[in-house]
């Protein structure tokens, strides 16, 4: 399992459980394997306690320079890839130097961690929270345990949410009025909304509205920027005529979106925006995008 | 983008069908193992085969019947997944995640109809919202199909009185605005088509857009079904909110099609009561749209009603049907100026065909109708359109048809009117329609004013009408018509001799003036007709008032005697001939001796001057002696110069046989057997033993030529007359002679003879055997006659 022991002959066996592991909220993540894991959620300010079980092998003893827990919160940017950043370091010394015989249990606790960021998974960059165990040994190596968990971090409704409304138009040719009801969205959030066509004089086959997903990572020059289409979501078929108007409604629950993260620890930022496509019979592309914020609600149900 | 030929547009549906099976049979195998992600992941697939632009809207349909069927399973399926606890809310949202438009709309109609089934939310929100999501769909034919879609599976869902779904207050006016909104939206998606695409498929598109009008004009039949739309529903809302978009559109095909459609689905009573309203949107409508055919149709709607109702007729009255489509009508003319006369006319006589069946008792209406009319064609000149002469016909036929009754469409000032406009073809046609309707109905014309306004309307069969005719008639169309007009002759009656003199003077004048190849047919009915009218006259010196008749048999011989005069000339001298012999006998009963004598003279100038055919000599002299023969009113003078000329002609023909019979035939002119002045047995002899000569000179010529079997025919024939004399008891006809006769004949008999004599001969023998048999004073006559 631990694939730093790959060469050695593990001695002991680490592992973590949390306080209430049975009943917190497990949410998948994918591995950079491609394997979908499940992992216990927690918010920030949350108390991260549990047990670490250190089991020696075949009555195998441990000889080690002492025992540790660490919190880490780590940004990886994958044309740096192996190379962490950590935001957050939290240490937990759980034993002094020693020896261990026997299966030896440690509880641990890390109370009302400060976790401002949420777990992110993006294309060119990686936000992760990990305890990672160390029993340190002088000659053989430390014996080194991870454990992944998810932070996911709820807002309250903002106060203030306009709704987004622009006309835009080529002279002469397209003018069109369009309206979402809002300019912030909480990720099972409905976008409602309507488009009008005060001018229409081109062959119009359909119009799409997009979600794309803007990540930018890096800083200054080395400022990397990445975006994808993470929906298409038909709108309209067929060519409208002026005066028409067509209602918009779109579910964000299918999607797999995250609340916007505005540079994030002077790293990288992500960004949302909604991109209205309007697609004539010559497959010529007319588009009109408007940045909106995505944030996360405290679900009801959970 | 569009199918070229069909054969690719096959191609396209077979593919489209294929690929639309495909996927509903994995639906199918999700809804069996109750997969409801799955279900909706290959509905949707199976939908996108509705997404296609190749197909015309005929094919397309097959597909959107396929899906339709389909889509009634999975909504089954739907039913079910609720029952089992899946919030129905859930599904409404879940089947909105389709990324594409038009499955993810034909989804949530079947998911909204199921979300109305279960009654968690008012029906009319979710119509509302259904409605107003479709609005997606921009495309015409996809869009009509779909909100078609959306209309089915409402349809026994609507918030209507009575209906399950029904709200707290006032839904039904939900279901109206739903089911409107639908119609407003698929009308204008409909008007669209015409628009797109190049203008060289104008035709085309017309046709397909043709065979879509019936999904647009479901909803106006849904909304005449629903129960909540009453009359107020239907006048405050249904109807100027249909009309509004009607008129809106602009669209000509649109327009004609659905404002029929509102007259053919909706009550008749409602459209009594909303008149004005629909007439109101007729003028607005575009110039080229068909409007004659709609309100005909209207109208034709509305008598059909009143004839079927008789109790809804005081509503007719109250809400003045008649003057509204009246002006309407004018409206619509006057909107539409370069209406052709045809629909005009066609407008005009729907709405006389209307006013007819409604108000049968208001001839003024209908007088009305045929002004308008008359306004409308003024200033045209004579109508050219051979459809729009037609349809005039049909307009004037039409109070003929109604009534039955020739009379009353006389009284229709505006009637001859009318008739002025047409050209004279139509105008023949126009009459003898007028005549026949007389004939079958028997009317009696009474009165000569009557008789000279109906003269005025038929004046085409009457007269040459001014111009050059272009066509010449063809000659038995002719001789019908005027056969026709010889009859309405007969019809012109009234008892009064004073007024029926008045209509036969009229008659004279018209007929007169009607050129030669007229008179022969038209003179002979008016002198039967007069010669009628003699005979009714009182007999003078009879007259119970006391008063000087103005109408003497005096007066109207020479009335006769005027309008044969015009036969000669025309020439028709036999039938004038036939004529004045006719009028001879007439004035014989009226003991008019001189007047009677003048007919005679006319009749023996015109044998003399005019029949120079040998065969018709014979005819005519055959008939001169018949006539003369019943004449009692001459004097002695005047009968035997008549008879004296008759005998002379009868010498002077041609063949001998023909000599023969009339020389036998005037003998009867010597014995009258009621008139004792008559009774010249000298003469009669005479003439008999004439004939005898004749015959035998025949008999004579024959021998010398082609035998002699027609004379003994005569020989037979004068054997007759003797008979028939010597019966009567003249004294100079003896039993010798009646016996030499016979022996003659039965010496001739001997002779080869022809069948014909023989059997006549025989059965002269076997009447005189009859005779005897009969005893009495005859049979002993008979008793003499040794054979």
């Amino acid at each position: 399992m631990n694939f730093l022991l790959g060469a050695f002959k593990p001695a002991c066996n680490i592992s973590i459980t949390f306080t209430d592991g049975k009943n917190r909220k497990q949410v998948p993540i994918k591995k950079d394997n491609g394997q979908i894991v499940m992992n216990p959620l927690f918010q920030s300010q949350e108390t991260i306690a549990g047990k670490i079980h250190i089991d020696p092998y075949q009555g195998k003893k441990v000889e080690h320079n002492g025992v540790k827990v660490e919190l880490l919160g780590q940004i990886e940017m994958y044309f740096d890839r192996g190379n962490f950043y950590d935001f957050t370091s939290l240490v937990r010394e759980l034993d002094v130097p020693g020896e261990i015989y026997e299966r030896k249990t440690y509880p641990f606790e890390f109370s009302s961690v400060e976790m401002p960021y949420e777990t992110y998974n993006g294309v060119n960059v990686r936000l992760k929270y990990v305890l990672k165990v160390t029993v340190t040994r002088g000659y053989a190596g430390s014996i080194v345990e991870y454990q992944d968990f998810v932070v996911r971090n709820y807002v309250p409704p903002p106060p203030i949410n306009n709704s987004i409304k622009m006309e835009v138009g080529i002279e002469d040719c397209l003018h069109i009025e369009f309206e979402y009801n809002k300019s912030k969205y909480h990720l099972k959030d409905v976008i409602l909304g309507k488009i009008y066509f005060l001018l229409v004089r081109i062959k119009i086959k359909n119009m799409d509205l997009e979600i794309r997903r803007r990540e930018s990572t890096g800083a200054g020059a080395n400022t990397h920027v990445e975006t994808e289409t993470l929906a298409k979501f038909e709108l309209m078929d067929g060519a409208p005529v002026r005066g028409e108007s067509i209602p918009v409604r779109v579910f964000l629950s299918p999607y797999d979106l995250t609340p916007t993260h505005t540079n994030i620890n002077n790293k990288f930022s992500v960004k949302y925006y909604l991109n209205l496509v309007l697609v004539d019979e010559e497959d010529r592309r007319y588009f009109k995008q408007q940045e909106i914020t995505l944030y996360r609600l405290k679900e009801e149900a959970s | 983008m569009i199918a070229d030929g069909a054969e690719d547009e096959e191609k396209w549906l077979a593919a489209g069908a294929a690929a639309f099976k495909q996927n509903a049979f994995y639906m199918q195998r999700a809804i069996d193992s109750n997969n409801l992600k799955d279900a909706l992941k290959y509905s949707a697939q199976m939908l996108s085969e509705l997404r296609t632009s190749k197909l015309s809207p005929h094919k397309y349909y097959d597909l959107y019947m396929r899906a339709f069927d389909e889509l009634r399973k999975l909504e089954i399926f739907f039913m079910e997944e609720t029952r089992r606890g899946c919030s129905v809310i859930e599904l409404y949202e879940l089947v909105q995640h389709a990324g594409n438009i038009l499955p993810r709309l034909y989804l949530l109609c079947t998911a909204g109809s199921v979300y109305i089934k279960t009654k968690e939310a008012p029906a009319k929100e979710i119509l509302k919202d259904l409605v107003e999501m479709c609005r997606g769909i921009q495309h015409p034919l996809r869009g009509l199909f779909l909100r078609s879609y959306l209309a089915q599976i409402s349809r026994d869902k609507l918030p209507d009185i009575g209906s399950e779904y029904e709200g707290d207050a006032d839904t039904v006016t939900d279901a109206v605005e739903f089911v409107l909104l639908n119609f407003t939206e698929m009308n204008k998606l409909w008007v669209r088509m015409q628009h797109q695409g190049p203008a060289r498929d104008k035709e085309r598109r017309e046709k397909e857009r043709g065979e879509l009008r019936d999904l647009v004009g479901k909803n106006l039949h849904v909304l005449s079904q629903l129960e909540g739309v009453d009359l107020d529903m239907y006048r405050d809302t249904v109807l100027p909110r249909v009309l509004e978009q009607i008129v809106n559109c602009r669209d000509e095909i649109a327009q004609y099609y659905l404002i029929d459609c509102i007259i053919q689905v909706f009550p008749d009573e409602y459209h009594l009561q909303t008149l004005d309203v629909l007439l109101g949107a007729c003028p607005q409508l575009q110039p080229s749209v068909d409007i004659m055919t709609v309100l005909s149709r209207l109208m034709e709607r509305l008598s059909n009603y009143a004839a079927l109702n008789a109790e809804v007729l005081p509503y007719f009255l109250q809400v003045e049907a008649f003057s509204k489509l009246n002006n309407a009508i004018g409206k619509v003319i006057e909107a539409q100026e370069d209406m052709p006369i045809l629909s005009a006319v066609t407008l005009y006589s729907s709405l006389l065909k209307f006013t007819l069946h409604v108000h049968p008792d208001r001839l003024d209406y209908a007088d009305q109708v045929l002004g308008s009319c008359v306004k409308q064609l003024s200033g045209k000149g004579k109508i050219n359109d051979t459809r729009a002469t037609r349809e005039i016909v049909s307009l004037l036929s039409a109070p003929l048809e109604k009534y039955n009754d020739v009379v009353i469409a006389l009284k229709l000032t505006n009637y001859p009117l009318v008739v002025e406009y047409l050209d004279n073809e139509t105008k023949r046609i126009m009459a003898t329609v007028i005549i026949r309707s007389i004939m079958k109905n028997n009317t009696l014309i009474t009165t000569a004013e009557k008789v000279e306004a109906l003269l005025e309307l038929i004046k085409g069969l009457i007269n040459d009408l001014d111009e050059p005719q272009g066509l010449e008639v063809d000659e038995d169309d002719f001789e019908e018509e005027q056969n026709s007009v010889a009859r309405l002759v007969h019809m012109l009656y009234n008892d009064d001799t004073e007024e029926m003199f008045k209509i036969i003077s009229i008659l004279k004048k018209h007929f007169l003036t009607g050129g030669p190849k007229r008179l022969k047919f038209t003179i002979p009915p008016l002198v039967v007709s007069t010669l009628k009218l003699i005979r009714r006259l009182p007999v003078e010196g009879d007259n119970p008032f006391g008063k000087e008749a103005s109408v003497t048999a005096t007066k109207i011989f020479q009335f006769l005697n005027q309008i044969i005069e015009a036969l000669p000339n025309v020439p028709s001298p036999d039938l004038a001939f036939r004529l004045y012999l006719q009028c001879a006998e007439a004035a014989n009963k009226c003991d008019e001796e001189p007047i009677a004598y003048e007919f005679f003279t006319q009749a023996y100038i015109l044998y003399e001057e005019e029949i120079s055919d040998s065969k018709a000599q014979v005819t005519a002299l055959q008939l001169i002696i018949g006539t003369l023969q019943r004449m009692h009113v001459f004097g002695v003078e005047n009968r035997d110069t008549l008879t004296h000329k008759a005998t002379g002609y009868s010498a002077k023909l041609l063949k001998k046989p023909d000599q023969c019979r009339a020389v036998y035939a005037c003998s009867h002119l010597f014995w009258l057997e009621d008139h004792e002045t008559i009774q010249d047995g000298d003469r009669v002899l005479l003439c008999l033993k004439r004939a005898l000569k004749i015959a035998n000179s025949a008999q004579q010529m024959g021998s010398n030529g082609q035998g002699s079997a027609g004379s003994v025919t005569l020989f037979i024939e004068i054997l007759n007359k003797y008979l028939y004399f010597y019966e009567k008891g003249i004294p100079q006809i003896t039993v010798e002679s009646v016996e030499s006769l016979i022996q003659l004949i039965k010496n001739e008999e001997s002779m080869p003879s022809d069948p014909y004599a023989e059997s006549l001969f025989a059965s002269t023998l076997q009447f005189m055997e009859f005779q005897k048999q009969k005893g009495g004073a005859i049979g002993d006559r008979y008793e003499e006659i040794k054979v």
